[in-house]
């Protein structure tokens, strides 16, 4: 397996505050990579900074060998990396199915002239489009919500469809931001099944960030924990686990 | 198989085609008179007016208030064609035609204007881009308050009639269709979802600047075409018909309809029309009938706190977001 994503000497500073610093790391293609740490450990930055919603203060980050620094999101996107979001993005005005359509956007091809002509090659395309969405709503057991405006949905239901979506762009990377947040112990067991189950049938690697011990022990197959923007542990899910410094900044100093 | 846009499309078609034809046997059969005829043609031309608007602030969720900006240069620059540089006469041969290229010309005039003005202002959200735009749209009107070619502060006079009520009829109607059909497509859902989240539209891999610059250019260009027609329809085009109070008329006409709905502008742009019209004969009626000392200043107070009402007991506007079933298109499968 080789590296599809590599972080290469990231750094990134707030104002004077430093979020990031020197970050370096190699996430394998195919894999469940798990990026843990505590609150305001820099793990959704560095996913804003892989995203390209913030440009990293110094280094590099190379996707699939191609340098990605500073490109716009929508391009980042269409270059094979999707995520999902800690606090649920949803187009909350919108159904379900139309959630899933607007991910697909940058995959057609028709212009806006044969789209207010209707012409056949755009009613096609909207037909396969439908499909295709559709299906991927099949998928996360959304189906029967597909012409339901999302704001209707429960929440379990909505980080589902916010990984439809993620998946609708057709990425080669998933980027997951805490996606057990808020979910209960059989809507965790199931998330965890749906993960893997979609690394192995889109054959995409997954990078998650996640609080919830149980997922990340459980799915992840590498595992890197930081703290204050620094890697403090990395490695396979069960010598992680047992890493003093990992249950020092989990669980505090002993004595402390 | 028949798909649904073959169904679908006539029902507006069709609905179109009666409302016309209701409308042109009244006058000529004069059950209704010309006033009525002009206040229907108005309102006609604030159809066009809101229902593009709309595609800026109620679709694509930008702010913009200098909509009767872009108005004032389609009427501009179709009034100088028409007037200053063909000298048309209404019964002049083609004449007909040229106006109608004049008014499009007009249209696609405040269309680059538009993209000009949108590429670099719509980076600015909310209420910044609210006061760039205010902005834009008052010098635009002082631009031809201040060229004497086009008649400067007296405006440009004389222009020929030639908007009547078949070409306005038919200028809404290809608005309301143009504008459905571009929000029923996968260009219209990327500017819907830049209303819903602007950054989680950005993460599915929508050019966010694109689309706002194209909302606003299409906007701009529908704007232009009623502007040209206001103008034709007046025979004159004054700096103080596109200030920016103007611009406040409309955009009152989607708030009240309900921002996002084609179907509530065009009933708002109605409605709110006449209603205005209404108010001037019915205080006049009221003034002489008991002779009460109010006049037409009324108008505005009375107009002012309908608005209230709707704002506070409807808050959604007359449609919220849904459309009527004449506008709406059935799903391909």
């Amino acid at each position: 397996m080789s590296a599809q994503l590599s972080i290469q000497g990231m750094t990134h500073y707030f104002g004077g505050l430093r979020a990031v610093s020197n970050f370096s790391f190699d996430v394998p293609q195919g894999a469940i990579y798990g990026l843990i740490g505590p609150n305001g450990s820099g793990k959704t930055t560095t996913f804003n900074l892989i995203t390209g919603i913030y440009n990293p203060t110094e280094g590099k980050v190379l996707f699939e060998g191609k340098d990605i620094t500073g490109m716009k999101p929508y391009k980042i996107v269409r270059s094979g990396i999707a995520r999902t979001f800690q606090n649920l993005r949803i187009f909350s005005n919108l159904t379900a199915l139309d959630n899933i359509r607007i991910a697909r956007h940058y995959t057609t091809k028709s212009g806006i002239a044969s789209s207010i002509l209707r012409l056949p090659s755009f009613m096609n395309e909207e037909k396969t489009v439908k499909r295709e969405s559709a299906a991927l709503l099949d998928l996360m057991h959304l189906s029967s919500r597909a012409n339901e405006e999302a704001k209707n949905l429960p929440y379990g239901e909505l980080r589902r469809l916010e990984i439809a979506r993620a998946l609708a762009t057709k990425p080669k990377l998933i980027l997951l931001d805490e996606p057990a947040a808020g979910m209960n112990p059989k809507e965790v067991e199931e998330l965890m099944s749906l993960i893997v189950r979609i690394r192995d049938e889109f054959k995409v690697t997954i990078f998650l960030i996640e609080h919830h011990m149980k997922v990340v022990m459980g799915i992840c197959e590498y595992i890197k924990v930081i703290d204050f923007g620094e890697t403090i542990a990395e490695g396979i899910p069960d010598l992680v686990g047992k890493d003093p410094k990992v249950l020092e900044a989990y669980l505090g100093k002993r004595g402390a | 198989m028949p798909n649904l846009k073959t169904i679908k499309l006539p029902k507006l078609l069709i609905f179109a085609a009666v409302l016309y034809a209701a409308i042109e046997i009244l006058y000529k059969t004069d059950l209704m008179n010309g006033y009525i005829l002009h206040i229907i043609n108005q309102s006609l031309i604030y159809v066009i007016l809101a229902v593009s608007l709309n595609l800026i602030n109620g679709i694509t969720g930008q702010f913009s208030l200098g909509h009767m900006g872009f108005a004032g240069v389609g009427a501009y620059v179709s009034g100088t064609l028409t007037t200053l540089i063909f000298k048309l006469s209404p019964s002049a041969p083609g004449g007909m035609l040229v106006f109608i290229a004049s008014i499009v010309a007009g249209g696609i005039a405040a269309a680059i204007i538009g993209f000009l003005i949108g590429f670099p202002s719509l980076r600015l959200k909310g209420d910044y881009l609210a006061i760039v735009t205010l902005g834009f749209g008052e010098i635009i009107r002082t631009v031809f308050n201040n060229i004497d070619y086009v008649g400067g502060p007296r405006g440009l006079l004389g222009i020929p009639k030639f908007s009547n009520f078949t070409v306005i009829f038919v200028a809404a109607f290809l608005t309301i269709v143009i504008i459905r059909n571009l929000i029923e497509s996968s260009h219209g859902r990327a500017m819907l979802s830049i209303r819903e989240n602007e950054l989680a539209a950005e993460l599915v891999g929508i050019d966010t600047t694109k689309y706002k610059v194209l909302a606003f250019s299409i906007g701009a260009f529908f704007a232009g075409i009623a502007g040209g027609l206001f103008a034709h329809l007046l025979q004159l085009a004054h700096p103080t018909q596109f200030g920016f109070i103007k611009s406040v008329e409309v955009l009152i006409m989607i708030y009240a309809g309900g921002v996002g709905s084609i179907t509530g502008s065009t009933v708002a742009a109605f409605a709110l029309t006449f209603l205005s019209e209404g108010l001037r004969l019915g205080i006049r009626f009221v003034a002489d009938t008991t002779g009460l000392p109010i006049g037409g200043e009324w108008r505005m107070v009375i107009y002012s706190l309908l608005l209230i009402f709707i704002m506070l007991f409807r808050t959604e506007g007359l449609m919220g977001t849904k459309e009527s079933r004449l506008i709406k298109i059935g799903e391909a499968d």
